[in-house]
């Protein structure tokens, strides 16, 4: 006697998000990378659709990293003292389908660069590379409202995904994104409550839900990669059933938080591994876009999510 | 599913007979739901109502146990599809696969490497679990391999062969450590069912998907063979992800008995990466026991740090010694930070402190594994607790300044804090990250 298998179908769908605009669709990207999209649980194939692989966006700074561990800046070498440099490096060897910027040198303990120079520094990264574009602040809000909106303008028409939006600071940036064509990141601090208040505070402003990627913030393998594993799912399974509001794909910083861990800086190899576990484990729940940090980690997920969707 | 006190009562004889000690047989039916009696108190139950009431109070996975001794693997016994739900509950088992074609030499220098895998994270042991020998060539060496494995280490062992007298020699040998037998297919079924039964051994139930595995795990149940394992063979992950899914939901969502046992996932990459990233999606989705071949403690350590975060209890929180803590090379004259023993709280600040090379004291307050707000909301971080921790663990003798460093998310609690403990209180930032800068700055 044929079991008879448990099957589930799901009224909710998550929205696609798309980074980066061709030079037709007004911007002067070569190629662009869609998110989200999937009707069905992570990996389940067999239950619905899932027509965008996760993506990875290689993270780079407008300035050298000052904190990250030896195993990670011998990786990449000179190029970390010359952003234009690594990121060519990170499109052209490493094949990076998108690159995650970073402004930290912005932030008014590492450089407080100002808003024009910040412009100045996006418009040329733009002419250098030609993949989409993530574009995150240094973290400090009052300096983020000034130059994530300058940012926002020097890419205009772009399709850039800029972030981060919080939920008592999302104003300044919600403005900007949606006069200059781009999407948001909503960042909630391991919460769905409040991941999808501040999903409906965006979407009050005129901001489609289709514009926003949920950053659920996420720790490290062994540092509360458990919690967001777990909101991710539960956001996950409100979404399918139905819920528009938590239906957005999610980012997730794997290699900011993985760095982070003793692990990670402790023996060779284990760094790599602990980014890659951290990375993958989240495919797992959900994850959408992966922004990652040692290009040998990033090169193994990309080769583990090809793998997945072999014959999709 | 279970029955509801309704759905009991429909089976009950409905004579209000008193015999149980309860006044109708309603009455009993809900005590049964809540599983306040046993069924044996009624004793005009009919045998056929009696079989579904036991069935039913049966876990849906059957709990698996492997090995003997101190370094017994208990597996299955899971009740939930998601962790959030509940917990998921018997961590999976991580085994190694050892060759019989090695040498001698070989196979001690990896049971060496096996045995030493052992790790602590916060606060908690992580172990492997269990040491497979796969057979390739006779019988003779595989016995030979059995019996070096036997004596070079301590773990459960599992026995996987093709040919079953190789098999039932080996299980023979090492029959009072309880070896896990693999495996029975539909090809074999009675043979292997029969050694498994004869010597009392879990068994895994081996076919190529779920209805397969279900029609044979009836026949070794026929043969009195209850105490299995599924595979569902080699796939690609998502393919096998899908099985293990599946699996579970049968025995949650439809109390398929033919499928409610654990699953094992024999991992093929070769790579020690792919191999870590198969073994922890496996981990995460369900699996009951993975086998890897890979022995390097940087592979192992991911994937055991892996199934701690997922098997940890969403509703109970790793917790650390509640003490003071002194970082680096403290000193009298270092700052003392304070926060609750919740483990993610403890070791975000530590990483930070370390980050910012100031030699530090954290005093961790007992609050029952709660956060910094959570516990400040709960009243279990505030002034009275944060002033009994600095006398238990003698900050006062530890330090030589009057100054105490407290999370920016509770500043509200300084000036009670300042007046209970006698101590200054400086507020810190709120977010950890914030750390080595502010210690940068204090002085």
């Amino acid at each position: 006697m044929a079991t008879q298998l448990v099957l589930e179908k799901w009224p909710g769908l998550i929205s696609t998000v798309t980074l980066g605009a061709k030079k037709e669709e007004g911007g002067s990207r070569a190629t662009t990378v869609k998110i989200g999209g999937e009707n069905t649980l992570p990996l389940l194939f067999n239950e619905g659709n899932i027509p965008n692989k996760p993506a990875i966006a290689f993270e780079v700074w407008d300035i050298p990293p000052e904190d990250w561990p030896e195993e990670l800046t011998k990786a990449y070498g000179k190029v970390l003292n010359d952003p234009f440099a690594w990121a060519d490096k990170c499109v052209n060897e490493y094949k990076a389908q998108a690159l995650c910027l970073r402004m930290q040198g912005t932030h008014p303990d590492f450089g407080d660069k100002g808003a024009q120079e910040a412009a100045k520094f996006v418009s040329a990264l733009l002419k250098k590379v030609n993949v989409p574009l993530v574009i995150t602040g240094s973290g400090d809000d009052a300096k983020d409202n000034l130059i994530l909106p300058a940012c926002s303008e020097a890419a205009k028409g772009e399709r850039c995904l800029i972030g981060s939006a919080v939920q008592d600071n999302y104003k300044t940036l919600v403005a900007s994104v949606l006069a200059d064509g781009h999407s948001i990141i909503a960042e909630s601090p391991i919460d769905i409550n409040i991941a999808k208040q501040l999903n409906i505070l965006i979407s009050d402003m005129g901001l489609s839900l289709e514009r926003i990627v949920i950053n659920p913030t996420i720790g490290a393998l062994g540092y509360g990669l458990e919690y967001a594993y777990s909101i991710m799912e539960r956001a996950r399974l409100a979404a399918l059933s139905g819920d528009k509001t938590l239906a957005s794909p999610f980012i997730c910083f794997a290699g900011q938080e993985a760095w982070r861990a003793k692990e990670a800086k402790a023996a060779p190899d284990q760094g790599i591994i602990w980014e890659v576990i951290t990375a993958t484990s989240l495919i797992q729940s959900g994850a959408d876009l992966l922004v990652m940090r040692h290009p040998a980690a990033a090169v193994k997920v990309a080769k583990y999510i090809d793998s997945l969707f072999i014959n999709k | 599913m279970a029955l509801s006190g309704l759905d009991i009562y429909k089976l009950l004889p409905k004579t209000n007979c008193r015999q149980c000690g309860l006044a109708t047989c309603l009455a009993f039916a809900m005590q049964l739901a809540k599983k306040a009696v046993v069924i044996e108190k009624c004793p005009f139950i009919t045998p056929e109502a009696k079989n579904i009431l036991e069935a039913q109070a049966l876990p849906p996975i059957k709990l698996i146990s492997l090995g003997s001794g101190e370094s017994k693997l208990d597996i299955g016994n899971e009740t939930v599809m998601f962790r959030h739900e509940e917990k998921f509950r018997n961590p999976a088992g991580l085994g190694f696969i050892i060759e019989d074609s090695l040498n001698e030499g070989q196979i001690r220098s990896a049971l060496e490497k096996i045995n030493r895998l052992k790790f602590e994270r916060v606060g908690q042991a992580l172990e492997v679990n269990l040491v497979a020998i796969k057979q390739s060539k006779d019988a003779k060496r595989f016995i030979e391999a059995t019996k070096l494995v036997l004596s070079n280490t301590s773990l459960p062992l599992m026995l996987i062969s093709s040919d079953p007298a190789s098999l039932k020699g080996a299980a023979e040998l090492s029959k009072e450590r309880r070896p896990l037998l693999y495996c029975a297919t539909k090809d074999n079924a009675s043979q292997i069912g029969r050694i498994a039964k004869e010597l009392d051994l879990p068994l895994v139930a081996a076919g190529k998907n779920i209805d397969e595995l279900a029609q044979l795990t009836g026949e070794l149940n026929a043969l009195g063979v209850n105490n299995l394992i599924l595979d569902t063979g080699s796939k690609p992950v998502t393919e096998k992800i899908w099985d293990l899914t599946q699996i579970r939901r049968q025995a949650l969502k439809k109390s398929n008995r033919a499928l409610g046992y654990p699953a094992l996932v024999i991992v093929e990459a070769a790579d020690p990466y792919e191999e870590a990233i198969e073994a922890a999606a496996y981990i995460s989705k369900y699996a009951g026991l993975v086998l890897i071949k890979g022995i390097e403690t940087w592979e192992v350590l991911s994937i055991l740090t892996l199934r701690q975060n997922i098997y940890t209890d969403p509703q109970k929180p790793l917790q650390i010694e509640p003490k003071l803590y002194p970082i680096g090379q403290a000193s009298q004259n270092s700052p003392v930070l304070i926060t609750t023993n919740f483990s993610l709280s403890y070791y975000t600040v530590l990483g930070e402190v370390e980050a910012s090379k100031i030699p530090s004291y954290i005093l961790s307050v007992d609050t029952e594994g709660m956060s910094v707000l959570t516990a400040w909301a709960a009243e279990k971080f505030n002034a009275q607790s944060i002033t009994r921790s600095l006398e238990k663990f003698g900050v006062k003798e530890a330090i030589k300044h009057k100054n105490l460093i407290i999370p920016g998310y509770v500043a509200v609690m300084s000036g009670d804090l300042e007046e209970q403990s006698g101590f200054k209180v400086i507020v810190g930032p709120k977010e950890a990250a914030g750390i080595p800068a502010f210690l940068k700055n204090l002085n």
